[in-house]
């Protein structure tokens, strides 16, 4: 079955305090090295026929519409191969 | 008042309405309909589990496709909160809400600086004037790009400011903020929290409600031209004005 993974991370400059919780639990782990950690969302949309250049421009509608916020978030749309 | 599920404050802010003088109406998330109502709260809480982003299916609801459209219009909205929240991804309102800076929920009486005393719920304050709401959120971080922010400041837009420390890490300290009209006001403390000396700090909050009423009396069409506006202090039971007003 076709998939579409949408990815959403926050813009850079907007603060994650979630990133900013799993990076201050590293250490205490003795995991070092980490200097940044951002958090973001992955949505795997499952398509019931082959991905069409209009069913691409809908995932995007909805990526842009429901899955982000474009005011604090990004998004990439990528077609995942079978 | 709408209810979407998950909403906690439905009932207190209808109480708050009721103490300015004004009828509740309740009206719900799944409904396409706003019954006829003169304004809408909506209340704080959460919807729908507040999954994917807080305010973000609310959004989608039925009843926001009709409380969009009559906001654009000129009807006063009120979003508190989770409300708030609702208004920005319904894009109503500009900018975002993310989670508090500190990552901790933060609940306590908060300092406020009422910034804008002439939108539809801040009549009834003065600029300038401090009172003291509720503030109680997980996610009541105000962020937007800094042109918005800009001229949110340059067109007097923001309706509240925190006052001490930094609660919440909002951006310059937005607690509140309006559109051009002034109809639409999203305030992340709470206002229905504190209408009531006995269970709330004092009655800072009241004035949001009474405020509306002002407004939409002065703007009611039933107004006979020559009459002067009423006087003196907001009515806070019952009103006079001849016109029902529903929230």
């Amino acid at each position: 079955m076709p998939r579409v993974i949408v990815e959403v991370m926050p813009k850079p400059g907007i603060l994650d305090p979630q990133g900013k919780a799993v990076l201050g639990a590293m250490p205490r782990l003795g995991f070092g090295g980490v200097v940044d950690v951002r958090q973001g969302k992955r949505f795997e949309l499952e398509l019931a026929e082959e991905v069409t250049e209009d069913q691409l421009a809908q995932v995007r509608q909805v990526a842009e519409a429901l899955l982000s916020n474009p005011v604090i978030e990004d998004y990439t749309v990528r077609v995942e191969a079978s | 008042m709408v209810t979407f599920p998950g909403s906690l404050d439905d009932g207190d802010a209808r109480r708050a309405v009721g103490l300015a003088g004004a009828e509740a109406v309740a009206l719900w998330h799944g409904d396409h309909d706003l019954r006829g109502v003169d304004a809408v709260i909506l209340p704080g809480g959460f919807s729908y589990g507040d999954y994917l982003r807080s305010g973000a299916i609310a959004r989608f609801a039925p009843v926001m496709a009709e409380v969009v459209a009559a906001a654009r219009g000129g009807m006063p909205v009120l979003g508190i909160c989770n409300g708030f929240q609702v208004l920005c991804e319904s894009h109503l309102l500009p900018g975002a809400l993310i989670r508090n800076h500190h990552r901790k929920f933060v609940c306590r009486d908060q300092r406020l600086k009422i910034e804008n005393a002439s939108t539809s719920w801040t009549h009834d304050y003065v600029t300038g004037e401090e009172v003291t709401l509720v503030l109680k959120n997980g996610e009541g971080a105000y962020v937007a790009d800094l042109a918005t922010l800009d001229r949110l400041e340059g067109e007097g837009l923001v309706v509240a400011r925190y006052l001490g420390d930094d609660p919440n890490g909002s951006m310059r300290a937005i607690a509140g903020i309006t559109t051009e009209r002034g109809n639409v006001v999203g305030l992340m403390p709470h206002p229905e929290h504190a209408v009531d000396s006995l269970c709330g700090p004092g009655t800072g909050g009241l004035p949001f409600f009474t405020s509306v009423l002002q407004s939409l009396a002065a703007s009611a069409p039933a107004a006979s031209a020559g009459t002067p506006p009423p006087q003196g202090p907001p009515p806070l039971q019952g009103h006079s004005s001849g016109r029902e007003l529903v929230l």
